[in-house]
């Protein structure tokens, strides 16, 4: 008998907003699935597009982008740079045949400690249902990283 | 008056430096010529084989220093001066364009846009009907769709260097330490590698397809940025190399951006 799946999600979250949000999650007291690696940046628009296929590389099955909503970023429009960024990439994640199911870009702002949860658990939910991702997990292994 | 008449002209009485053109190559081929002396001017060519966009040419440092210089360019070059102006990259005083046969001088952006807008961009039918394709395709038949294509890249970079939008001085593709993208020519390297590519050329892409002409073993790779570009057109209306006073659509927002993606 082979082990049931878990995945592995990575989230990308801004450190003004989603954050301090999942640090309220967990100050609440509030319980979610532990399938999520938080990794903290300064802003939206400090992600990378390339981190997303990093993670994609290094063996995540999902991934999550979180920051904060429009109009509530510490500096002003990182979230509105970011937004356009994620709209263009997504197109071409889906035109190069990226599983765009497994990307999940969301506003949750530091008051939002129970929509962290739910969207953690809605997300793994829905990985969970698809799998690992082993066309990229195959993928990486021909690298040599 | 033709084309090497007017370029003998123009570099006799020193309104220009030099004159970038096409001259016959090897098997029939054409391949770009510098013509700095009014009596080389007989080597340039203009036909239907000169497919090459000279654009890229103009950001290079050898060509920048020569001072004012002219250059043949069809819609697609004259796009690409657009947007390279709209870059900052190259100044309106430093360039005359000839276009139609080679005798049509464009001294302004004004005059390139004006020019432009007899003839407006539609792409190749080839590449219409492999988007359509594309289309028509599920994700897991793409993917398999790009991963055969992208396995028999080499990594030579002509995509890169035939593109008149990469003039970066340094490439984070040559950059080893830290080493965002993998080096080697490897199936998680290749699609890392084209993923960059299409993203630094999304706004700024001029459809004019070089990239995909310059790949030795014939990977379509001209459609990943035709697909940002699309996507840039589609949501925020503009078109690279429409204007020389445009701004690029990644680096500025509207804050009502329409999406529906994100939650």
């Amino acid at each position: 008998m082979t082990e049931a799946f878990e995945p592995k999600i990575t989230a990308f979250v801004c450190n003004w907003c989603t954050y301090a949000g999942a640090d309220l999650t967990g100050t609440s007291r509030i319980k979610y699935q532990s399938n999520v690696r938080v990794l903290r940046l300064p802003c939206t628009g400090r992600i990378d597009f390339m981190l997303l296929a990093k993670a994609f590389a290094r063996g995540s099955d999902g991934v999550i982008v979180s920051g904060c909503h429009p109009n509530d970023c510490h500096y002003t429009s990182g979230n509105y740079h970011a937004r356009r960024r994620w709209m263009i990439y997504r197109n071409l994640m889906d035109f190069m045949g990226i599983d765009t199911r497994r990307v999940t870009f969301s506003w949750v702002s530091a008051a939002e400690g129970a929509r962290w949860a739910e969207l953690v658990n809605e997300v793994t939910t829905t990985v969970r249902a698809l799998g690992p991702y082993t066309e990229y997990k195959e993928l990486a292994l021909t690298g040599v990283e | 008056m033709d084309l090497r008449e007017k370029a003998r002209q123009l570099l006799e009485s020193g309104e220009v430096k030099a004159v970038i053109g096409y001259e016959k190559g090897t098997m029939g081929a054409r391949r770009p010529v510098f013509v700095k002396k009014a009596e080389r001017a007989d080597r340039l060519v203009l036909d239907g084989d000169c497919a090459q966009n000279l654009a890229t040419y103009l950001t290079r440092p050898e060509i920048r220093k020569l001072g004012r210089v002219a250059i043949t360019a069809g819609p697609d070059a004259l796009r690409a001066i657009l947007q390279l102006m709209a870059e900052r990259q190259i100044e309106e005083e430093n360039l005359l364009a000839l276009a139609g046969d080679g005798t049509v001088e464009l001294a302004s952006a004004q005059a390139i846009e004006e020019h432009l807008a007899l003839a407006p961009k539609e792409l190749p039918a080839r590449d219409r009907e492999l988007l359509e394709r594309l289309g028509k395709m599920d994700r897991a038949e793409r993917w398999a769709f790009w991963q055969k294509e992208l396995s028999r890249c080499v990594k030579c970079y002509a995509c890169r260097n035939s593109c008149p939008m990469c003039y970066c001085g340094h490439c984070t593709m040559d950059c080893n330490r830290p080493q965002w993208v993998p080096v080697a020519s490897h199936a998680l390297g290749n699609l890392e590698y084209h993923m960059v590519r299409a993203m630094h050329l999304a706004g700024r892409c001029v459809e004019c397809g070089d990239c995909g002409r310059a790949c030795p073993v014939g990977i379509p790779i001209h459609l990943l940025t035709f697909n940002c570009e699309e996507s840039v057109h589609q949501q925020f209306g503009q078109r690279a190399g429409a204007s020389s006073r445009l701004d690029y659509a990644l680096s500025t927002f509207r804050p009502d951006d329409k999406e529906s993606f994100i939650r």
